[in-house]
């Protein structure tokens, strides 16, 4: 029993840092339709971008973090700029293939400057709280309190702000949303501005749980599309559901596999989920 | 000797080129005629290749088999092994929108990976399988000739020339109008009565066939294999990039992408070789985003590619 809910501790983490992942790819493809293959290495950018800032500056990394966001949220604006944008008017599949070719690059320009090494943000040992019997790493609870304060903050910017709103029309029906009166161009940048941002969040969550690596992001993207997928794709409250989903689900799976197979958990439940309920789990945004 | 030299690499060279024309063939056939997202052609190579290397290669304690069945039964094998793959992925997937069977298709390259990375009994784990024959390396009085690239070459060629000869066929017959009316009109296609699906499915497994036969030649030619040679970076991407950038839905582009990427490719390394030395361990990632900044570039510039298909019969 204990083991289970020791497993149920790190399924939540793990589901918030998903989730941060999911919200965005959601959100790109409900705005840009198309599934973005370089999130996961958007997330591994945005962890190198906080190693920045705590390495050479020393801040702690609750400064490192926004600094970091801001950093992958004007990367993201930058690829969308200088390539996507260009290829949007063709179909929205040359927008996979070039997603895919910056998910490489990325990767690659990481490795580049990086090196390809395992790094950390703070040496030395987490030593873990135990309650109950129950291991919690202080970091863990770092993760979890970011990821709840940006999903609730995200969730404000969705139903306070015009841009919101504006981002939830387009969501539902591009072409109304034009007529209406919506600057569609203005509403592709703040998605990037998001769906980076998380994204950079989500990374730097990542490599605090676990190390900085160049695969780090690639590493989790079936995971995060499988989340994005299972809470509906194109649905951002779906992802927060999804994230957590399979996050759980994944680390409660180790008790019964080898912890190597963890990526095919995941995509098991989501290929399920893409036979039996084509429409995602729970009813969302749409 | 300088000369003898330069053959030798240009036969190395265009073997591999081989091997990659046979993969841009199938995804030609999956991508370019039906307009099926296939990112995961690493798994297929790797079923492909895993599966002749068990078969061919001498009796081992460390993998399943090898069974030491000549090389012949090792391209069969491969192929259906490879096909079965597609079939079960095909059936899971054929209704599914671009966006999701790409999903899927990665996801099955992913688990295909770790299976050959953690099931060490069936395929020696990281270790890899050594000692994979060369074609006619056992035959009576071939002596050294079965080593040689020039054999291999030939083999290869060989197959390519009968994959490219059917595939123009197939492209040419009514099976191959319908999987091009499929890409462009699905709907009309539906509402003409025809079994999308299977058309579907039928075109990826084939595909799917073709890509498990170069990654049986793969196995071949190295002589050895690991999990470590299936990365997406190097089995899928580059195939993608040759395909778009020869022209997709064109089988002649498709041959001859592979042609152009590999010799950029190999140009890369050339490239990077004159780096100076402390830069070394990062020449593969340069070489990579040198790879990542073309295909933007030819996205964006040239789409259609060098040989764009060819629509005279439609308009």
């Amino acid at each position: 029993m204990t083991d289970l809910l020791q497993l149920l501790v790190f399924g939540i983490v793990f589901g918030s840092i998903l989730t941060l992942g999911a919200i965005g790819v959601s959100l790109i493809f409900g705005i840009l339709r198309f599934a973005h293959f370089a999130h996961g290495d958007m997330m591994t950018v945005g962890a190198y971008f906080a190693l920045i800032f705590v390495a050479q500056i020393g801040w702690p990394i609750y400064l490192a973090l926004p600094a970091a966001m801001i950093g992958a949220a004007l990367l993201a604006i930058l690829i969308d700029q200088s390539v996507y944008r260009r290829l949007r008017r063709t179909a929205p599949v040359i927008l996979l293939i070039s997603s895919f070719g910056m998910a490489l690059l990325l990767r690659a320009a990481v490795q580049l400057i990086w090196g390809t090494d395992n790094q950390v943000y703070q040496p030395g040992i987490n030593v873990p709280y135990v309650v109950f019997d129950i291991r919690i790493k202080p970091d863990h609870l770092v993760i979890v309190g970011a990821s709840v304060i940006l999903v609730f903050a995200f969730h404000l910017f969705l139903k306070m702000t015009r841009m919101g709103k504006a981002m939830r029309a387009m969501s539902d029906n591009v072409d109304l949303a034009r007529v209406s009166g919506i600057d569609s161009e203005r509403v592709v940048i703040w998605t990037w501005v998001i769906g980076g941002a998380l994204a950079a969040a989500a990374g730097v969550l990542l490599a605090l749980d676990t190390r900085l690596n160049p695969q780090l992001g690639w590493n989790v993207l079936l995971p995060v599309f499988a989340a994005t997928i299972v809470g509906g794709i194109g649905r951002v409250y779906g992802a927060i559901a999804g994230g957590m989903f399979i996050g759980i689900a994944t680390e409660l799976s180790t008790a019964v596999i080898l912890p190597a197979y963890k990526p095919a958990v995941a995509f098991t439940l989501m290929v399920l989920v893409l036979i039996l309920r084509p429409r995602g789990l729970v009813r969302g945004m749409n | 000797m300088e000369l003898g030299g330069v053959i030798e690499y240009g036969l190395f060279f265009l073997s591999f080129v081989g091997i990659y024309a046979l993969l841009s063939l199938g995804l030609n056939l999956q991508w370019g005629l039906t307009g099926q997202f296939n990112i995961g052609i690493a798994g297929f190579f790797a079923v492909g290749a895993y599966t002749s290397a068990i078969v061919t290669t001498a009796p081992s304690p460390h993998h399943l088999g090898g069974f030491g069945a000549p090389l012949a039964v090792g391209l069969v094998l491969a192929m259906v092994l490879a096909g079965l793959v597609a079939v079960l992925v095909g059936l899971l997937t054929v209704r599914l929108r671009t966006d999701y069977l790409a999903i899927a298709t990665i996801g099955i390259a992913e688990i295909i990976r770790l299976v050959l990375k953690n099931e060490e009994w069936l395929t020696n784990g990281v270790r890899g399988i050594p000692g994979i024959p060369r074609p006619f390396a056992e035959t009576p009085g071939a002596g050294t000739l079965g080593q040689s690239d020039g054999v291999f070459l030939l083999v290869v060629v060989a197959l390519i020339l009968i994959v490219y000869l059917a595939l123009e066929a197939a492209r040419r017959s009514p099976w191959g109008r319908v999987l091009r009316a499929i890409r462009e009109n699905e709907d009309g296609v539906r509402a003409a009565g025809k079994d999308i699906e299977r058309f579907r499915l039928e075109a990826f497994v084939v595909g799917s066939m073709i890509m498990g036969l170069g990654g049986a030649l793969f196995a071949h030619f190295v002589g050895f294999i690991s999990p470590e040679a299936f990365t997406p970076e190097f089995a899928t991407f580059l195939v993608w990039v040759m395909l778009i950038a020869g022209g997709s839905g064109n089988n002649k582009g498709a041959v001859l992408g592979a042609l152009i990427i590999w010799l950029v490719w190999t140009g890369t390394e050339f490239l990077t070789s004159m780096a100076p030395p402390e830069y070394v361990t990062q020449a593969g990632a340069l070489r990579l985003l040198m790879i990542g900044i073309l295909v933007q570039v030819i996205l964006l510039v040239r789409p259609d590619g060098l040989l764009p298909e060819e629509t005279a019969e439609r308009k």
